[in-house]
């Protein structure tokens, strides 16, 4: 760590990186832009904790945040008919810092108009062997990588055994660990599974997750009649590196799911996230059938030039910003 | 504190898996009995610190039972037992000064200088011209630690030696 960084070497790499990047997208017609980092909403989700701000213009004062990614403002640019598009853009998560976390990260996200979940799943393979120079990613369902791994039966497993499975295959994971259903599966899926994925040469995308949590792709009936999330992860060379949907179009269903983050942040004192109406009127005008996906162009560097702390690929981390 | 022992954290990892709840991987050492664990906690989690402090002291004598440490300001004196020594034990002079980490005033650790110069007590006898080094032999040294040296070296001579891997660096410049 104290070793002196060769910071114009880490400045030429991440040029060449935004440079590859816009170079992919414009052979595919995908057109670049730029949305508000300020926003007077933030999303509900209630892990992810918006920067706040205020606004103030003589004695009034409004309260505003910093956005956690672009997916609002873009998907109310492709309800106005903007067509494919891509951003590179700083985004802010406050409490999330550490080797893998900085609370300001570069996000990489694009929106395909008439794209099924696996047309981007495949595009965004294409991408990963062109910037990492790898081969095709190894695919499989979320259930498929519990069975592998634990060899149970995701869907079918109540929430009891889950928390045996975690409290037997995580160290340091006390019995007196409070967790609801979807928590122990966020703990099994990144404690003991994806450790696993880094046994492979290619990175390794994760399809089909529980519908609960869906978060804002569609909900579909899988080939069992199981009702899972159209959602996709991506993990390579042990790092989560992007999260993907085939896109909620549904407004009622959005506004019910904001509603019911909301719901849980005011159970957890959390406080209530303003949900921006811009965007539920753009869907209820006509999102386009798409699919989209989150990609952390900071870890992607990472992978590139082979190191294990954000601070390395960083010329100014967020420790010394 | 964690289950009632005073531990100092390694390594704390932040961690957070999709859009889930995040948590810390902590890596700590529990104090009192220098055993490392892991142990995951929820990141708002928060447990109760321990009063530990670490202090420079100075080594006086063994009773047989304590090893004494004095702290040179103020003349206060430190008992340590067999456990809290047992990584200094080998390096324990006389008037050289220690790292003495104390919990509630007690003495839980203590750890040597890197570097410390050390007479030979014990060697066989040195073989004159040859100054390679190589091949080399075991010494004692005053406080009972044995390292291995370079062929030349005899006995009365004092060395530089590094505690952390129990090795000879050079002879001390006197």
């Amino acid at each position: 760590m104290t070793q002196t960084k060769d910071i114009p070497a880490l400045l030429k790499r991440r040029a060449q990186l935004y440079s590859d990047v816009r170079h992919f997208f414009a052979q595919r017609k995908v057109m670049e832009v730029q949305t508000p980092v300020l926003s007077h909403a933030a999303p509900t989700a209630p892990y992810l904790d918006s920067f706040t701000t205020v606004f103030q213009q003589g004695s009034q004062q409004t309260p505003l945040y910093l956005h956690t990614s672009p997916e609002f403002a873009m998907k109310r640019l492709l309800a106005a008919g903007s067509g494919p598009i891509f951003q590179m853009c700083p985004v802010f998560r406050n409490g999330e810092a550490g080797r893998l976390h900085s609370p300001e990260f570069t996000m990489l996200e694009w929106y395909r108009p008439g794209f099924a979940l696996t047309d981007l799943i495949d595009e965004v393979d294409a991408l990963l062997q062109k910037l990492l120079s790898t081969s095709s990613a190894r695919r499989l369902s979320y259930q498929q990588a519990f069975h592998e791994c634990l060899s149970i039966d995701v869907m079918a497993c109540d929430t009891d055994s889950l928390r045996q499975l975690a409290l037997a295959n995580i160290p340091g994971l006390t019995p007196d660990w409070q967790n609801d259903r979807a928590g122990w599966l966020e703990l099994l899926m990144s404690e003991v599974i994806e450790p696993t994925f880094k046994a492979y040469e290619t990175p390794v995308m994760v399809y089909d997750f529980p519908a609960s949590q869906a978060q804002l792709a569609k909900t579909y009936q899988n080939n069992d009649g199981v009702e899972v999330a159209a959602r996709f992860e991506v993990y390579a060379g042990g790092l989560e590196l992007a999260n993907g949907y085939d896109e909620l179009l549904d407004a009622a269903e959005l506004a019910d799911r904001f509603a019911k983050d909301n719901l849980q942040r005011q159970q957890q004192g959390l406080p209530v996230m303003p949900v921006d109406p811009h965007l539920l009127t753009a869907m209820q005008t006509g999102l386009p059938e798409c699919s989209g996906v989150a990609l952390g162009l900071d870890r992607l560097l990472m992978l590139i030039s082979e190191s294990h702390h954000l601070a390395d690929i960083s010329p100014i981390p967020f420790t010394e910003a | 504190m964690l289950d009632g022992d005073p531990c100092s954290i390694i390594e704390n990892e932040f961690v957070k898996p999709g859009k889930g709840q995040a948590f810390n991987r902590v890596k700590y050492r529990n104090l009192k009995n220098g055993r490392v664990n892991e142990r995951t906690f929820k990141s708002n989690e928060s447990v109760e610190s321990a009063d530990v402090v670490e202090m420079e002291l100075e080594y006086s004598y063994n009773d047989g039972e304590f090893w004494h440490f004095m702290d040179p300001t103020s003349f206060e004196q430190f008992a340590a037992d067999a456990n809290a020594i047992s990584e200094a034990k080998d390096w324990l002079k006389e008037q050289y000064s220690y790292t003495v980490t104390l919990w509630n005033g007690t003495p839980l650790l203590v750890t040597p200088p890197n570097f410390v110069n050390l007479t030979v007590t014990e060697t066989d006898p040195g073989v004159r011209g040859d100054t390679s080094g190589g091949g080399g032999k075991p010494a004692v040294l005053e406080t009972g630690a044995v390292v291995r040296v370079p062929l030349f070296i005899e006995i009365g001579e004092v060395l530089r030696v590094d505690t952390r891997s129990a090795s000879y660096v050079e002879r001390a410049k006197s």
